[in-house]
C-alpha cells in the first residue's frame, strides 16, 4: 500500500485491489459500502462531539470564563460525558403527540447530515464519492433537516415547538434561496457543479479572489443565509430560549434531543464546508497564478490541514456571530431576507453573469 | 382557566399560551396568559401567587426589628433599600436622630445597590434578547459590589444592614478603598455595555419604538422608576421627596419621553452613571462619629399611622406602619414597584410580537418575589 498524506486516491485504490485480489467483487463492495457507512456514523458523532466541545470553549473565551475542564484533559471528554448520559436518559414521548412523527423527526433531521457527509471533498482523494451534480446534491439534501424540524413542533402537542417550528420554517425556506443564489455565483464561474472539478478550478487562486466584488458579496450573503439555515444565533428563533424555552425541541429528551443536539453542529460543519469548498478552495492551498515558487511552498502543507484550517477559522466566525449578536425578531429576519439579501443576490447572479462572459476575473 | 378560552362567533378559539409559571424570561414564577394572534399579541394577563409568602402578615407578629429581615426577601436586588425604607418608617414614628455617619454610609450602600441591580438587569436584558454573553459580563461587575458587601454586612444578597436608628456595624476598614476602586473600574466597565448592546445595530432595531408606554398610561398606572421617567413620569422619590441626605448631593433625575424599550434601558444605563457621581461625592466625605443611635432595645411606636417611601432600583418603594403602641405593626404595608410596574405590561406589549414581549418585560425589570410578596 503506498500511502502519501497528499493524496489519498492512491491508498484508497491499493486497498480496493488487495480486496479484490481474495474476494469477488460483490462482497468487496459490499464490504466497502458497511465500511464507509460506519466511518461516516463515526465521522458524524466524533465531529459532533468535538464542535460542541469548541463551542463551549469559545463561549467561554468570549465570555470569561474557562469551560469545561474537569473530565479528561482540559475537558476533552466532558460532551463524551455528556453524550452518554442523554444515551442512559429516559427518551419520554408525550402522551397526546403523534407518536410515530415524534419518534420520526429526530432520525430525519440527523439522516440528511449523514448523507451529506458522503458528499463532501475532504482532502484529495478523500471523499467518498464525487457526485457531478455535487453542489446540487448538497443543497437539495441538506435542506430535508427543515422537515424534521417541522414534523417536531407539529407532533409534540406543545404550542412552543408549534411556534418555533412555524418560524424555523418560514426562516429555513426564506434563506435556502439566498444561500443557492450565492453558490450559484461560483458555479457560473467555474463551470461545474462537481466538487472536485470546482476546488481544480481554483488552482490558480481561490474564487474568493479570482472573482472579486460578486464573490466577495456572495460570500457574504452565503455566510449570514447559512447561519440563519443551521438555526443558530443571531438566528435562533426556532429555539429562542428566551421566548419560546426550547422551541421545537422543547418536549424532546435523552437521545431523542441529543440527535437535534448533533444535528445543529453538523449542519454547520455542513455549511462551512460547503463555504470552505466554494469560496475558499477547500483542500487547495493558497495559490497565486504565476508565483510558481511560492505555490510549490504552500504546497509542502498538506491538503487537508489546508482544509481544516480554513474550516476552523470559518467556524469561529460563526461563534462569534452566535456569542456577540442578540437574536433577531421573526419579521426582520423575514425583511432581511426578502428586501435585502434575495434582490442583492439575484443582482450579483447578474453581475457575475456579466464578468464571466467578459472574462473581467483573475 | 376556562375563562381565557373566548369562543368566537365562528366557533373557533382564541389560541393562548401560559408562558411561566416556570420560563427563563419571566425570571421567577410568575405566570402570563398570553392570547395570541400568531406570533402577534392581543392580551398579556400576569397571573400572580406563586411565591406569596405573606411577608405582610407575618410582619404583624414580629417585632419592629425583626421586621426589616423580611423585606429583605421582596425585592432582593435593592435588599438595601428596602431596608432603608422600614428603618425610616420607624425612626419617623421614634422621633429618633441618626447620626450623620450612617446617614452617609446608608445612601452610599443605597447607590452601590442600584449600581449592582441595574448591572445584574443589563446582563439579563441582553440573556432575554438572546445575547447570552451580556449577562456573564453583568455579572462580573455585580459581582466586585456582591464581594463589598460581604465584607462590611456579612451577607451578600440579603444584607439586614440597617436598623432603626443606623446601621448595624461600622464600616469594614477596607470598604472606602474597595469601593474607589470599584468605581474607578466600573468607568471603564461601564462604555463596554454601550459597545455590547448600545450600539448594536439588532439591539437597536429589537427595542427602539417597541413597547411603548405614554406618559399618560405611566401615571395611570402608577409606573415608577426608570420605566416610569422614560417616559416623561418625572417621579424620583429622591429628588421630588428626598429622604435622607439626598438634598444635598448633585445628581441628575434622567428624563426621558419617547417611553419605548430603548428609552427605559437607556434610562437605567444614565442612572447608573448618576449613581457613580454620587458615591464620589459621598466617599471621601463619611464623617466621623456614631454609626448608630441609642435605641431601645424593645422598639415600641407610638399609636398612629407612619409612611415613607424610598427609590430603589426599579422604583417608588413605599411602608406603611399602622400602630396601636404595641411592640409589633398592628397592620404593615408594602406599596411595590414591580407590582404597579408589571400592571401596565399588558398596555405596552398589546399589538407586539412574542419576542417584544419579552424585551419589553425585561426594560420593566421585574423580581417576581417583589410583586408577590
Amino acid at each position: 500500500m503506498n500511502f502519501s498524506i497528499y493524496d489519498f486516491s492512491a491508498f484508497f485504490t491499493s486497498i480496493h485491489e488487495w480486496l479484490l485480489g481474495m474476494m469477488p467483487e460483490a462482497l468487496v463492495t459490499t464490504i466497502e459500502w458497511i465500511t464507509i457507512g460506519t466511518a461516516a456514523i463515526l465521522f458524524t458523532a466524533l465531529l459532533g462531539l468535538s464542535l460542541v466541545y469548541g463551542e463551549r470553549k469559545v463561549a467561554a473565551w468570549f465570555q470569561l470564563r474557562i469551560g469545561p475542564n474537569r473530565v479528561g484533559f482540559q475537558g476533552v471528554l466532558q460532551t463524551v460525558a455528556d453524550i452518554l448520559k442523554l444515551i442512559l436518559k429516559e427518551p419520554l414521548t408525550p402522551k397526546s403527540s403523534d407518536k410515530f412523527l415524534y419518534n420520526l423527526a429526530p432520525f430525519i433531521m440527523m439522516m440528511a447530515p449523514f448523507i451529506v457527509i458522503a458528499a463532501l471533498p475532504y482532502a484529495k482523494g478523500l471523499q467518498v464519492m464525487d457526485l457531478e451534480v455535487g453542489v446540487f446534491f448538497v443543497t437539495a439534501v441538506s435542506s430535508i433537516g427543515v422537515l424534521g424540524v417541522l414534523l417536531a413542533g407539529w407532533s409534540s402537542n406543545n404550542k412552543y415547538s408549534l411556534i418555533g417550528a412555524m418560524r424555523s420554517g418560514a426562516q429555513i425556506v426564506s434563506y435556502e434561496l439566498s444561500a443557492g443564489l450565492a453558490i450559484l455565483t461560483v458555479i457560473v464561474l467555474s463551470g461545474s457543479l462537481q466538487f472536485g472539478e470546482i476546488i481544480e478550478s481554483q488552482r490558480e487562486g481561490w474564487w474568493i479572489y479570482r472573482g472579486h466584488i460578486p464573490v466577495w458579496i456572495a460570500f457574504i450573503v452565503f455566510l449570514i443565509a447559512g447561519t440563519a439555515e443551521t438555526n443558530r444565533g443571531p438566528f435562533d428563533l426556532a429555539e429562542a430560549e428566551s421566548e419560546l424555552t426550547a422551541g421545537f425541541h422543547t418536549e424532546y429528551s435523552g437521545i431523542k434531543f441529543a440527535f437535534f443536539f448533533l444535528a445543529e453542529y453538523v449542519n454547520l460543519f455542513i455549511i462551512v464546508v460547503i463555504a470552505a469548498t466554494v469560496f475558499l478552495g477547500g483542500w487547495m492551498p493558497l495559490h497565486i497564478g504565476g508565483l510558481d515558487g511560492f505555490n510549490a511552498a504552500m504546497d509542502i502543507i498538506p491538503p487537508i490541514v489546508w482544509f481544516l484550517g480554513k474550516v476552523t477559522v470559518l467556524i469561529l466566525l460563526i461563534m462569534w456571530f452566535k456569542w456577540t449578536f442578540p437574536r433577531l425578531r421573526i419579521d426582520q429576519i423575514l425583511t432581511l431576507e426578502w428586501k435585502y439579501l434575495l434582490p442583492i443576490s439575484l443582482v450579483n447572479i447578474v453581475l457575475v453573469a456579466f464578468i464571466t462572459l467578459m472574462g473581467w476575473y483573475f | 382557566m376556562e375563562q381565557n378560552v373566548i369562543m368566537n362567533p365562528d366557533g373557533t378559539q382564541e389560541y393562548f399560551v401560559n408562558m411561566g409559571p416556570q420560563h427563563p424570561s419571566t425570571h421567577g414564577v410568575l405566570r402570563l396568559v398570553l392570547t395570541l394572534n400568531g406570533e402577534i399579541i392581543e392580551k398579556v394577563e400576569p397571573h400572580l401567587g406563586y411565591i406569596h409568602r405573606s411577608i405582610e402578615k407575618m410582619c404583624e407578629k414580629d417585632n419592629y426589628r425583626q421586621v426589616i429581615h423580611l423585606t429583605d426577601r421582596m425585592d432582593y436586588l435593592s435588599a438595601h433599600m428596602n431596608n432603608h425604607a422600614v428603618c425610616l418608617a420607624i425612626e419617623n414614628g421614634l422621633d429618633v436622630e441618626v447620626p450623620d455617619r450612617a446617614v452617609v454610609i446608608r445612601v452610599i450602600m443605597d447607590e452601590l445597590t442600584r449600581i449592582s441591580s441595574h448591572t445584574l438587569w443589563w446582563g439579563v436584558m441582553g440573556m432575554d434578547l438572546g445575547a447570552i454573553t451580556s449577562f456573564l459580563y453583568g455579572f462580573r461587575d455585580h459581582e466586585y459590589i456582591t464581594e463589598i458587601f460581604e465584607e462590611t454586612c456579612g451577607a451578600r444578597l440579603t444584607m439586614n444592614y440597617n436598623v432603626p436608628g443606623g446601621v448595624m456595624f461600622d464600616l469594614h476598614p477596607n470598604f472606602v478603598q474597595k469601593t474607589k476602586d470599584f468605581i474607578a473600574e466600573f468607568k471603564r466597565k461601564l462604555p463596554e455595555y454601550d459597545t455590547l448592546l448600545s450600539n448594536n445595530v439588532i439591539f437597536l432595531e429589537r427595542t427602539k419604538g417597541v413597547g411603548i408606554l405614554s406618559k399618560e398610561m405611566a401615571i395611570s398606572y402608577g409606573v415608577t422608576g426608570p420605566a416610569g421617567r422614560a417616559s416623561g413620569f418625572a417621579n424620583d422619590v429622591r429628588k421630588h421627596e428626598p429622604y435622607s441626605n439626598y438634598d444635598k448631593l448633585d445628581f441628575k433625575e434622567i428624563l426621558y419621553t419617547e417611553g419605548d424599550t430603548f428609552h427605559r434601558y437607556k434610562a437605567r444605563i444614565d442612572e447608573m452613571w448618576e449613581s457613580i457621581k454620587i458615591i464620589e461625592q459621598l466617599i471621601d466625605n463619611i464623617p466621623e462619629g456614631d454609626f448608630q443611635a441609642k435605641t431601645r432595645k424593645v422598639i415600641k411606636l407610638p399609636k398612629g399611622e407612619f409612611y415613607q417611601k424610598v427609590e430603589t432600583a426599579r422604583g417608588e418603594l413605599g411602608v406603611f406602619i399602622v400602630s396601636d403602641g404595641k411592640m409589633n405593626p398592628y397592620r404593615m404595608k408594602f406599596r411595590s414597584p414591580g407590582f404597579s410596574n408589571l400592571s401596565a405590561l399588558n398596555e405596552m406589549a398589546k399589538g407586539g410580537k412574542i419576542a417584544d414581549l419579552v424585551a419589553t418585560m425585561s426594560t420593566l425589570d421585574l423580581v417576581v418575589p417583589d410583586i408577590d410578596r
